[in-house]
């Protein structure tokens, strides 16, 4: 929830040096809990799990304008600078290098010849960790897992004579994501794996065709690429 | 105009029309001239790509005729997955070409396989509704049950239509023996499911919630007891939903127990095994046992990732854009030394027939035509 009322500011974001996905809910991570407020006000925590604020005239779930919302990122901001009046940006870059040398040094320990490996390169976007690694990870599954409930379920189609594609598909069997764009000889045009499970959608699932920025094409190709993980890309394959 | 000259529809009506002429006389011909009839319409088939029903009995019935006249034929039509028609009229529709085409055999086989799988979701109304399309056979229907079938209810409504779904019985000296393959472990008690959701479970093939199949050990004392009184040298043929052996444990290709289901069968000189569930052209041997594998009317299944039997040829990739293609149902020929061969009616496409001598010689004689266009 706390990470929900957080999403609506791009900036918000910004501020987060980590963010924690819904995948993680029942772990034993500390959790933020948040004042509630005794008109009844919506309350935004910040990640770092102690500062809050509420918003006046704004109750939980009710959307807020851009404005509001800038308002909320900023108070949140100031308040993370006022506790912490020496922080920068630049905390990540430095301990990058850090952990990088200590590295080299480890290597180096068993003497090897080679000369001293280069530093790493270091920036802001690249200095990830692997709790950041498995909370996209996490998303991203949940993304194939929503391709795979829809993918077997003939209502989330749309489909009206109960048809769904792992019906002819079991496992995503015989969908061939690689092989896509390829000349699809009975459509008289080149395909993308999208057109082709359109297609299906139109036909033996008779259901409408999702649009090309529909969540759940989106959701269908990730799960049925996903099934396809390690084959080879061989596009225009036959 | 001249004659010399024709177009190739004119040369391929003058082919139909000397093939149906042919046919006309074929009672009155000596038995060269019968070969001659199927060689044309196999030449036809082949040649033009042209699948007719006619073509395809011709060709085997003149094999089975070679083969001194002692054997007998039975049909199969499997897994048609029918939901009822005002929901979905697709897969009743393919089931009622495979009536016609059945019905269309002339001479007519002794009987029709049903190999399981005739409703999609088990409702009383869809048996219903097959059962009554099945009446329009003209031959007598053996009737075997598939977990489509059966796992609403478990099998109630449909041992009221078709009566115990295991049972076996002689015909021309051959004992046959129909098998319920497809118990599953209990699943569903523990997770609370109500008859729909175990159902639903059990439709989706990949669906890993369900168990695997198996004969179980009320069943294959049943048919420990059925066989102990028939001759080791008698041909046996047994029908199953679930092949009886492990192909793709994740979709259910598979039986748990088949290996002791083919120790029970490993005393007899010649066994096959005709099994549906599979929708592909699918055939094995294990000893002495020759495994057949049935088209579904409904859909084709993708081969599974890995454990194909070696020896089976597999079909050329289905056309997602033919409802029928790679769908089709076929005939079983029993020939005089109590081995079948399979003929496979796909539609929209030339027959395939499958020898008994093929599997038997371990695919060294009568290769079946192979597959151009093998899956990805």
């Amino acid at each position: 929830m706390r990470l929900r009322t957080l999403s609506f500011s791009p900036l918000a974001l910004v501020l987060c040096l980590g963010t924690a996905g819904n995948a993680f809910a029942g772990d034993d991570l500390p959790r933020h809990q948040l004042p509630s407020s005794p008109d009844g006000n919506l309350v935004v925590g910040l990640c770092d799990g102690e500062t809050s604020v509420e918003v006046p005239g704004v109750k939980p779930g009710d959307p807020m304008t851009r404005d509001q919302a800038q308002r909320v990122a900023d108070q949140l901001m100031g308040e993370w600078r006022r506790k912490h009046p020496g922080a920068e940006w630049t905390m990540a870059e430095n301990a990058a290098p850090a952990e990088a040398v200590a590295q080299n040094d480890d290597e180096a320990a068993p003497a090897a010849p080679t000369p001293a490996a280069p530093q790493a390169q270091v920036q802001t976007y690249g200095a990830f960790t692997e709790r950041d690694q498995a909370i996209w990870q996490a998303s991203t599954e949940d993304l194939v897992a929503e391709g795979k409930r829809i993918f077997h379920d003939p209502n989330a189609l749309g489909s009206t004579d109960a048809v769904s594609c792992d019906m002819c598909h079991p496992d995503a069997a015989n969908t061939h994501p690689e092989t896509y764009p390829k000349f699809q000889v009975q459509l008289g045009r080149v395909a993308m794996l999208r057109d082709m499970i359109n297609w299906c959608i139109e036909n033996p699932v008779r259901g409408k065709p999702f649009a090309d920025d529909d969540h759940r094409l989106k959701a269908l190709e990730a799960y049925i690429i996903a099934q396809r993980k390690g084959a080879a890309l061989d596009y225009g394959k036959h | 105009m001249s004659s010399r000259y024709k177009s190739v529809e004119t040369r391929h009506y003058e082919e139909r029309e000397a093939f149906f002429r042919n046919l006309g006389r074929l009672g009155s011909l000596s038995r060269r001239g019968f070969f001659k009839v199927a060689g044309i319409s196999a030449g036809i088939a082949a040649a033009k790509g042209l699948i007719t029903p006619q073509s395809f009995q011709l060709i085997d019935v003149a094999h089975a005729q070679g083969l001194g006249g002692q054997g007998f034929t039975f049909a199969y039509i499997s897994d048609t997955h029918m939901y009822v028609k005002s929901l979905n009229d697709r897969f009743v529709r393919s089931a009622l070409k495979a009536v016609d085409d059945v019905n269309a055999l002339d001479p007519q086989p002794d009987f029709v396989l049903f190999g399981g799988d005739l409703a999609q979701t088990g409702k009383a109304a869809e048996l219903d509704q097959g059962a009554e399309i099945l009446k329009t056979l003209k031959a007598p229907v053996k009737m075997m049950v598939g977990e489509h079938d059966w796992f609403l209810d478990m099998g109630e409504h449909w041992r009221s239509l078709f009566g115990e779904p295991q049972y076996s019985f002689d015909h021309k000296g051959v004992h046959f023996v129909t098998l319920l393959s497809i118990n599953e472990p209990d699943f569903w008690t523990a997770r609370h499911m109500t008859a729909e959701e175990r159902m639903s479970t059990v439709e989706g093939l990949d669906n890993p919630v369900q168990g695997r199949f198996e004969v179980g050990v009320a069943g294959r004392a049943w048919l420990q007891q059925d066989l102990a009184k028939v001759d080791p040298h008698t041909p046996v043929v047994v029908f199953s939903h679930s092949p009886l052996y492990k192909y793709y444990r994740n979709w259910n290709f598979w039986t748990e127990d088949a290996e002791q289901v083919q120790a029970i069968l490993a005393k007899f000189d010649n066994v096959t095994v005709i099994h549906g569930h599979t929708h592909q052209l699918l055939t094995n041997r294990i000893g002495n046992i020759n495994f057949f594998g049935m088209m579904s009317t409904a859909w084709p299944w993708p081969y599974a990732p890995e454990g194909l039997p070696r020896l089976t040829v597999q079909m050329n990739r289905a056309d997602p854009f033919n409802a029928f293609d790679a769908c089709g149902d076929g005939r079983f020929d029993v020939l005089a030394n109590g081995m079948v061969d399979q003929l496979q009616n796909l539609w929209n496409r030339n027959p395939v027939t499958i020898r008994a001598s093929y599997l038997v010689s371990n695919g060294q004689k009568d290769q079946p035509a192979a597959t151009t266009l093998p899956s990805y």
